[in-house]
């Protein structure tokens, strides 16, 4: 075993930072041991580090990052079932697979992910509405637990881990492998139809005529007030029939080197001003009511993937995503709610998504549930930025919403509590597969899902 | 072309495993830990749509070295390029303390690279072809205080790939050897320092490349040739008051 080296560690938002003491695993012969001869101190594994805030964020422990344990165990032509372990990326599923026809089940906005870190936030994507998240497509998960202990667990076999696992921000244990179901696809393109909405209830009214696409997602104006409050474009998106070639994006034409957010790196850059004119943009540049186009899938499932390290744009300072969910009302009272609440404040976002989220939902921390979820990014500007935020939980709360653990970086627990009663019962089922609690990270302590390790 | 890699779980071995497999070679991964092996030949395996065999292999375990080139041989079908990657960094101070941690570092990357060596010299040989590609390391290039056991060993081990190839160029069979610098590995990982470090999978690709042109001497990153030059160049008497 070697030695753990220092380092500075952040997530994706850039705040917080914390030091950890950090081991590569380059087997599982590495994780076995650093769990069972790290009797005092915590442990927490890391994947590729794109959750925003401090889910994958320790001070103090051991970091474990799992990038090397990437190795694929097990592929089946016939039914699409892929074992492999926790460290392979969605990056690599899809470039070794999408050329021969399958896709993952579900795609987050990013596909520099791992698996485990997949399953760990149960992530969502644009098909949520038809194929619900990630853990709906997995078996077979290979759970390391503080004790040494490896289980299995599935929503067959010990289902209450296994949900606990999932969302579970990786606080049960280490997600070793896992088996998930692949999807056949006839090509590596996706028919796309691009329509314009005016404000929140076109939006609804797109949405509701788009159910049957598999894939869809919306721009939202989160500067937009008004009569225009909840302005967009909404994206819908099929696998596009064998044959067909997708457009590629145009930033993937240049080497990567060259398109990277390192360059921009400035704390003045993405300000008030620069996120009304993007928006204003991006609002006129779909001219038309409708359009239609065939693209590849990189620039559909994966826009911001083409600039390296586009995170740094926000600079030193960081930034924040805010994700929430609130469930379905025909007024739709809460989303205006806090649309104008923040489009009103002082603090302005500069990206923003909406979608309208299907009706299947998991147990445990998992995130999504029937309603509408909209994502915004706000430039961290301190205190005024953080007093937004804590307006906007309570009427998240208020709503019966929820917002999303792996984007977030400072909701407070009582908000937390508010947001997820199931945290007492997910609580017990991990209290009872790390007695030791051994497995801590800063959210956790941050949300009380973990408590201090015994003496 | 059939490939043997020894000392097949590292990540420079996977790399050198993938880039065969890549070009549609067959494969022999052999290391200690079956476990381990196993799955990077499922890895290798689905990702390349190639024939990957696993073998048990024991560096220190000379007596069974020639017995292990015969089941290769028939597993394979034949050894056209074999790697010996293996090694162990050791740690210089348990060394110097106690004489059988040097020894498990002298056994393992000198008696075992040349024993294993030297049983594919004597098949490549009759059979009048074949390469050897004898990782070795720039900490051989010149003895020094923090580890002199490791560097010993790779050093005799560079010296012994060097008569080698000698002896074997008149019956076409080819060695190189290979001099690294620091690569992404757990011996480098959190190190701090200004040097660049070269990932396993850029070092796999220049590996083959250099096998396959019949480099005699590959030094990797390139860099480390002139920094050895240099380093060889300090006078003794300088050199052995250096914290080095």
């Amino acid at each position: 075993m070697h030695t753990p080296s220092r380092q500075t560690l952040e997530g994706w938002g850039r705040y917080p930072r914390v030091d950890s003491d950090v081991l590569r695993a380059e087997s599982r012969r590495d994780l076995v041991s650093a769990v069972t001869s790290n009797g005092e101190h915590p442990v927490l594994a890391r994947g590729l580090g794109r959750a925003y805030g401090d889910a994958a964020l320790l001070d103090g422990g051991l970091t474990l990052l799992m990038e090397r344990l990437d190795r694929i165990l097990d592929f089946d032509p016939e039914t699409g079932w892929l074992k492999c372990e926790s460290g392979f990326s969605l990056d690599d599923l899809v470039r070794i697979f999408l050329p021969r026809g399958w896709f993952p089940p579900v795609v987050p906005g990013t596909r520099f992910v791992t698996v485990g870190g997949a399953l760990a936030s149960d992530v969502h994507g644009k098909n949520h509405h038809i194929s619900g998240s990630w853990a709906s497509h997995v078996r077979n998960v290979e759970l390391l637990k503080s004790t040494g202990e490896i289980v299995f667990c599935d929503a067959e076999r010990n289902p209450d881990l296994f949900w606990a696992t999932a969302g579970g921000q990786g606080l049960t244990g280490i997600i070793l492998s896992m088996e998930v179901r692949l999807q056949r696809v006839e090509s590596g393109a996706i028919s796309m139809e691009t329509t314009r909405f005016r404000d929140l209830e076109e939006f609804l009214d797109v949405s509701a005529a788009h159910v049957d696409w598999p894939y869809s997602v919306s721009w939202i104006d989160g500067l937009a007030r008004g009569k225009s409050l909840g302005r967009g474009s909404f994206m819908a998106g099929r696998h596009a029939p064998a044959g067909s070639k997708g457009k590629a994006g145009l930033l993937s034409k240049l080497p990567r080197a060259l398109v990277s957010g390192r360059f921009l790196e400035s704390n003045l850059l993405l300000n008030g001003l620069s996120a009304r004119m993007f928006n204003a943009v991006y609002y006129r540049k779909q001219f038309s009511k409708r359009s239609r186009s065939t693209v590849s899938v990189y620039p559909f499932f994966f826009p911001l993937d083409a600039v390296d390290r586009w995170n740094r744009m926000y600079g030193k300072r960081g930034f924040f995503q805010y994700q929430f969910v609130v469930p379905p009302d025909p007024q739709h009272l809460a989303l205006k709610q806090l649309l104008t609440a923040i489009s009103e404040s002082g603090t302005l976002p500069f990206l923003g998504v909406i979608k309208e989220f299907g009706t299947e939902s998991h147990p445990g921390l998992s995130f999504p549930r029937p309603g509408v979820t909209v994502a915004l990014d706000f430039a961290n500007t301190g205190q005024n930025t953080l007093e937004l935020f804590t307006r906007l939980d309570d009427m998240v709360a208020d709503a019966g919403g929820r917002v999303y653990l792996s984007k977030d970086a400072r909701l407070g627990v009582d908000a937390f509590r508010r947001m997820y009663p199931e945290w007492e019962e997910w609580k017990r089922v991990r209290d009872e597969a790390d007695p030791l609690n051994m497995f801590q990270s800063e959210l956790g302590r941050r949300l009380g899902l973990v408590g201090e390790m015994p003496a | 072309m059939n490939v043997l890699i020894l000392g097949a779980t590292s990540r420079i071995a996977q790399s050198i495993a993938a880039e065969h497999a890549k070009d549609g070679d067959s494969v022999l991964l052999a290391a200690r830990d079956r476990e381990e092996v196993k799955t990077i030949a499922s890895d290798i395996q689905v990702r390349h749509s190639t024939r990957v065999l696993v073998g048990d292999f024991e560096a220190t375990d000379v007596d069974s070295h020639p017995g292990f080139i015969t089941d290769a041989v028939e597993a394979l079908g034949s050894i056209d390029t074999a790697y010996v990657v293996f090694g162990a960094m050791g740690d210089q101070e348990g060394s110097q303390q106690d004489f059988s941690a040097a020894r498990t570092v002298l056994d393992v990357n000198f008696t075992g690279a040349v024993s294993i060596s030297e049983a594919l010299a004597t098949y490549m040989e009759e059979r009048g072809e074949g390469a050897i590609v004898g990782i070795s390391s720039v900490a051989g290039d010149r003895g020094r205080q923090s580890n002199y056991f490791y560097g010993a060993a790779k050093g005799g081990y560079s010296l012994y790939l060097q008569g080698l190839r000698g002896r074997l160029a008149r019956s076409g069979v080819h060695v190189m050897t290979a001099k690294l610098g620091f690569i992404d590995t757990p011996m480098t990982y959190g190190m701090k320092t200004k040097i660049p470090i070269a990932s396993p999978e850029a070092t796999a690709k220049a590996l083959k490349n250099a096998a396959t042109k019949g480099k005699n001497t590959l030094y990797y990153p390139w860099f480390w040739r002139f920094v050895m030059y240099l380093i060889k160049a300090i006078p003794e008497r300088m050199f052995k008051k250096m914290k080095i």
